[in-house]
């Protein structure tokens, strides 16, 4: 296959970045995406220039690394997958690739498609946790779950914090985010003592970061590798509200 | 970290305008102002599709409101609260979403995004335009003031003369036709998103609460554009002879 390549270069956080056209040849359908990087670095290596930085971990859709907008779509074209997991077979001989990186205030460019995503972090440092003691581990039957609230606990829980909604949503918002983190708990009951503290806490820190504001759009569900449902934004909502309303800490 | 500069800036404020000022209350306070205002789109819709009834329905309901007297102040003084609440509000929005993103993509596709959704913020300038020109219009009688001092057979003011005679000037029916055309659009999603917003998460109810901004949208847009399309047509007008 041949393609022409759009790729955003940015030697720094202080530089100011712009598309580089590249064209490449020799790449096989078989490949994955991160396969047809890693193939166009090394004829950029060959010839003494400077390899694209793209952020990549495990390549198998699972740890939230890898971070590319393709053709203005974050994680490319295919529906519930991350771009490790997009394959070469989806586009066509003399395509024009654009690739650019997350696109936020809240997740400045570190260098070429890699941005900063520790405001992620910060968010989850600030409540997105269960404080326990330590000890023995407590009898698995001892406190029943239903299997209804479990799999809404779990579906939240399958966020590999990417940040995909946050480069899909047209207000850089990270609602899709924080509303998973908080579900994840609010179908627990170990997730209750805490409810109220957290969700504050993590809609502050959000909000710190500058991220933008929800509204409505949908299209965090649409990019979400693990197609996490935008319920998770309702439920963050409705948690808040209870939280400020009560009072309670 | 700046951002934990804007954790302890926040923590200075008084809670109610944290609240208000936060992401989730920025949109509690859009979608219950909307609430508000949609209310009254529907109720006001409604009063005026009298004028298919004929002189005799719509004077007596202009005529009734009027004698609401102070009352009338309470709930004009009311939908101005939510109207300042929203428009504030949004524009605090639009302004914080802009920055949020200060390099857009080169390249933009977006897979679910509606066109209702993307505009919201012209129709919604356009609406409030609307809004004070239509105050103007019939409440203030600054637009057209030759049809507004008119008086039916009872004495009363005669709305029905004034309405069906200011839309015989088609830019003005116009106006009327298009700013409604978007205010059904800015309803298409706004209404939806309202129960999003204040939390509705049952998947069963989702259907509903999608189609529900589109359907009062469509209602909307029948009830409102109808009047001014009718009168314009001349198939509601002062009968023959009558003045």
């Amino acid at each position: 296959m041949h393609l022409t390549l759009h790729v955003w270069r940015q030697k720094s956080a202080n530089d100011k970045g712009r598309l580089v056209q590249y064209e490449v040849d020799n790449i096989s359908s078989d490949m994955s995406f991160l396969e047809m990087l890693d193939v166009f670095n090394e004829s950029l290596i060959a010839k003494g220039e400077e390899p694209v930085a793209f952020d990549h971990d495990c390549r198998e859709g699972i740890c939230g690394a890898c971070s590319l907008v393709i053709n203005g779509i974050p994680h490319g074209p295919d529906e519930g997958t991350t771009v490790c997991q997009l394959h070469m077979r989806r586009f066509k001989d003399g395509d024009t690739i654009y690739i650019e990186p997350w696109r936020a205030k809240a997740f400045p460019v570190i260098r070429d498609l890699i941005v900063d995503r520790t405001a992620f972090d910060r968010i989850q440092q600030a409540g997105g946790f269960i404080t326990i003691n330590t000890g023995g581990a407590p009898d698995a039957n001892a406190l029943p779950i239903a299997k209804t609230e479990a799999d809404l606990a779990m579906d939240a829980a399958a966020c590999i914090g990417c940040g995909a909604c946050v480069a899909a949503c047209p207000n850089a918002s990270a609602m899709l985010f924080v509303g998973a983190k908080v579900s994840q708990f609010l179908h627990l009951p170990q997730g209750h003592p805490e409810r109220a503290r957290r969700v504050k806490a993590m809609v502050e820190q959000m909000d710190a970061e500058g991220f933008g504001n929800c509204t409505n759009h949908y299209e965090c569900m649409a990019a979400c590798p693990k197609e996490i449902d935008v319920r998770v934004i309702a439920e963050l909502n409705l948690e808040f509200m209870k939280a400020k309303i009560s009072g309670r800490e | 970290m700046a951002s934990n500069a804007g954790v302890a800036q926040s923590r200075a404020l008084p809670g109610p305008v944290r609240f208000i000022t936060s992401s989730i209350g920025a949109k509690v306070v859009m979608a219950v102002s909307g609430f508000v205002l949609v209310g009254f789109v529907l109720v006001h819709m409604i009063g005026n599709l009298q004028i298919f009834l004929g002189p005799e329905a719509i004077n007596r309901y202009g005529n009734f409101l009027q004698g609401l007297g102070e009352l009338l102040w309470v709930f004009r003084l009311g939908l101005l609260a939510a109207l300042i609440a929203h428009v504030a509000s949004a524009a605090r929005l639009v302004i914080l979403n802009q920055s949020a993103r200060p390099i857009n993509y080169s390249h933009n596709d977006y897979v679910q995004v509606k066109f209702a959704a993307r505009t919201m913020p012209i129709s919604g300038i356009v609406v409030l335009a609307f809004i004070i020109f239509h105050l103007a219009h019939f409440t203030g009688g600054k637009v057209q003031p030759e049809l507004f001092h008119f008086q039916d057979e009872l004495g009363q003011h005669d709305i029905y003369a004034m309405v069906t005679l200011g839309f015989q000037n088609w830019f003005i029916s116009g106006f009327y036709i298009v700013a409604n055309a978007l205010l059904a659009l800015h309803l298409s999603h706004g209404v939806s998103s309202m129960f999003q917003t204040l939390g509705v998460t049952a998947p069963a109810w989702r259907p509903l609460t999608h189609a529900l901004g589109p359907v009062i949208g469509t209602i909307i847009f029948i009830g409102n554009v109808g009047i001014p399309l009718a009168c314009s047509l001349g198939l509601v007008a002062i009968p023959a002879g009558a003045m």
